[in-house]
């Protein structure tokens, strides 16, 4: 036996190697459920799947896919995080120093912004897969429901992040994107019955999302505590109920 | 003293693994033909991380090739024409040429919000629960690919590639003239039908839009009960079929509130002090 292995061995049998890594890579059936039951990340999925749920042409891996793309939104925006300050007056030349001179700054820029439009694509077509083959049907109901609101989370995190950058681009959408709150019904000056409930330009829906009567430096803030903090806590949270479900329900097929 | 025992790389000695594995095949012996499940581990997770690991380089690779836009600093005062909202509300965006924006911007993303999750409760069809088939939902697959497919897709194709300053319709090889003059010949339908008096229009307007959701409403009776059959509606309930009659004829509705328009040069159905739809 050469030293190697000998070292090898002595290694993975000592006591700190087999606290941290309970079981290797046998190929037994009991090994092959514990490497899915006994890893925290894993164990969402069932130990064991319906052999027809998991082929790509049925599934297109759009769920996965989907929830890849919020996992890279979230390690490239939390790197931005550090180099950006949502200031008015600094959120500008913020992104210009985060492209031009921060290591690795416009590479992470576009992985965030392009992964961001690919997460609302691949919501979209996992949404569309999921009616497709009927999977929202009993017993998944009530998931398809939280579905329903992971997309909406999934379009408010792309467009609140969208202020972020504070160039014309990101003002004039976003001021476009909000209009309509002030013509809500009853909530909006703009809108009918306005005068009912005494909703004015600095007092209603829309400028409680703005932070005031027009988008500005408030609202900057405002969407920045949005996009980085409330929301991804909301959509991680309904995440977990969202793959719990699918671990109790398992994954959809025909009636045996 | 003793040999030490030859171990595996997990610390168990070769006889353990087998033993482990001699007896654990009892466990997960096959429970009848019906039984086709396959371990996660390795069969399922092989697939995620093969499909993580292509995804991962296709965003690399459109990453490095395509900058992210950044146009010049925020100027409150310079409105740009066109404002745009971001793509994906774009379809919104365009139906605001077609209806007010209390009607565009709220109750209509409230509909498609509150029509897609009641989906599951008013679908009973059993058939179709975990597989692709069209022969068993046509009406569900049809009603899907129009709200989904035609309706917000090509609307956003329209509002991203279509729409130029005044939000003006140019086709992508047009160059964008900011002077482009467009009449506005657009009347309303009461107009259209000859009536001049402020109420007698309101009225009609409204006898129409109540008309439409009434008619609508029975034809689609009549239409499931020839096609499906009463005990079919018996079963399907009053709550259901009023819910889906109502979300089906409001999608409807948009697409004939576009052809009135593109068609006939109608601005709205109804007017009253309140509300124009």
């Amino acid at each position: 036996m050469s030293k190697w292995s000998e070292f090898k061995r002595a290694v993975v049998s000592s006591q700190v190697w087999r606290s941290i890594f309970r079981h290797g890579y046998d190929d037994t059936p009991r090994n092959r459920v514990l490497m899915v039951s006994g890893n925290v990340w894993l164990h969402l999925h069932p130990s064991k799947v319906r052999r027809h749920g998991i082929r790509l042409k049925f599934t297109w891996c759009m769920g996965g896919i989907t929830f890849l793309m919020y996992l890279i939104t979230v390690v490239t925006g939390v790197y931005l995080m550090f180099y950006y300050r949502p200031v008015a007056e600094y959120a500008y030349a913020d992104m210009k120093y985060l492209e031009f001179d921060m290591p690795f700054g416009m590479l992470m820029r576009n992985m965030h912004r392009w992964a961001a439009h690919a997460m609302v694509i691949t919501v979209w077509l996992h949404m569309f897969r999921v009616f497709m083959t009927g999977s929202y049907k009993p017993p998944r109901e009530f998931n398809w429901v939280v579905g329903v609101v992971l997309l909406v989370l999934t379009l408010l995190l792309s467009f609140t992040g969208y202020l972020l950058p504070w160039d014309q681009l990101s003002i004039w959408a976003v001021t476009v994107g909000s209009n309509m709150a002030r013509a809500t019904p009853l909530l909006g000056h703009e809108g009918p019955f306005g005068e009912f409930t005494g909703v004015n330009p600095v007092y209603d829906a829309r400028a409680f999302l703005f932070g005031g009567g027009e988008i500005g430096a408030h609202t900057l803030l405002r969407f920045y505590i949005l996009h980085c903090i409330f929301i991804p806590l909301v959509t991680s949270l309904l995440l977990i109920v969202h793959f719990w479900r699918i671990r109790r329900d398992g994954l959809s097929g025909p009636a045996l | 003293m003793a040999e030490p025992k030859v171990l595996t790389d997990v610390g168990r000695a070769p006889e353990q693994v087998a033993a482990a594995a001699r007896k654990e095949k009892t466990i997960s012996k096959a429970k009848g033909p019906g039984d086709d499940k396959v371990h996660s581990w390795p069969h399922l997770v092989r697939i995620e991380f093969l499909c993580a690991l292509a995804v991962i380089a296709f965003m690399l690779v459109w990453a490095i090739l395509v900058d992210a836009p950044l146009e010049e600093p925020a100027a409150p005062t310079r409105t740009p024409n066109p404002s745009k909202a971001p793509w994906y509300f774009l379809g919104l965006q365009e139906i605001l040429v077609y209806f007010d924006p209390w009607h565009a911007g709220v109750v209509i993303p409230v509909l498609i919000i509150l029509g897609l999750m009641v989906l599951p409760y008013i679908d009973i069809n059993p058939k179709g629960n975990g597989y692709y088939t069209y022969e068993e939902r046509k009406f569900e697959i049809w009603t899907f690919v129009l709200g989904f497919h035609v309706l917000w897709i090509v609307l956003i194709i329209v509002g991203t590639f279509m729409r130029g300053p005044g939000w003006n319709w140019f086709w992508p090889w047009e160059p964008w003239d900011k002077h482009k003059v467009v009449a506005m010949t657009a009347v309303d339908l009461p107009y259209l039908f000859g009536f001049r008096d402020y109420w007698a229009s309101a009225a009609f307007g409204v006898s129409v839009v109540v008309g439409y959701f009434a008619l609508g409403t029975a034809a689609l009776y009549g239409a499931i009960a020839k096609l499906k059959g009463r005990a079919f509606l018996k079963r399907w309930g009053a709550a259901r079929f009023s819910l889906t009659a109502f979300l089906f004829l409001n999608m409807i509705a948009i697409v004939l509130k576009i052809l009135l328009r593109q068609g006939f040069n109608v601005k709205y159905i109804m007017v009253t002090p309140w509300i124009n739809i």
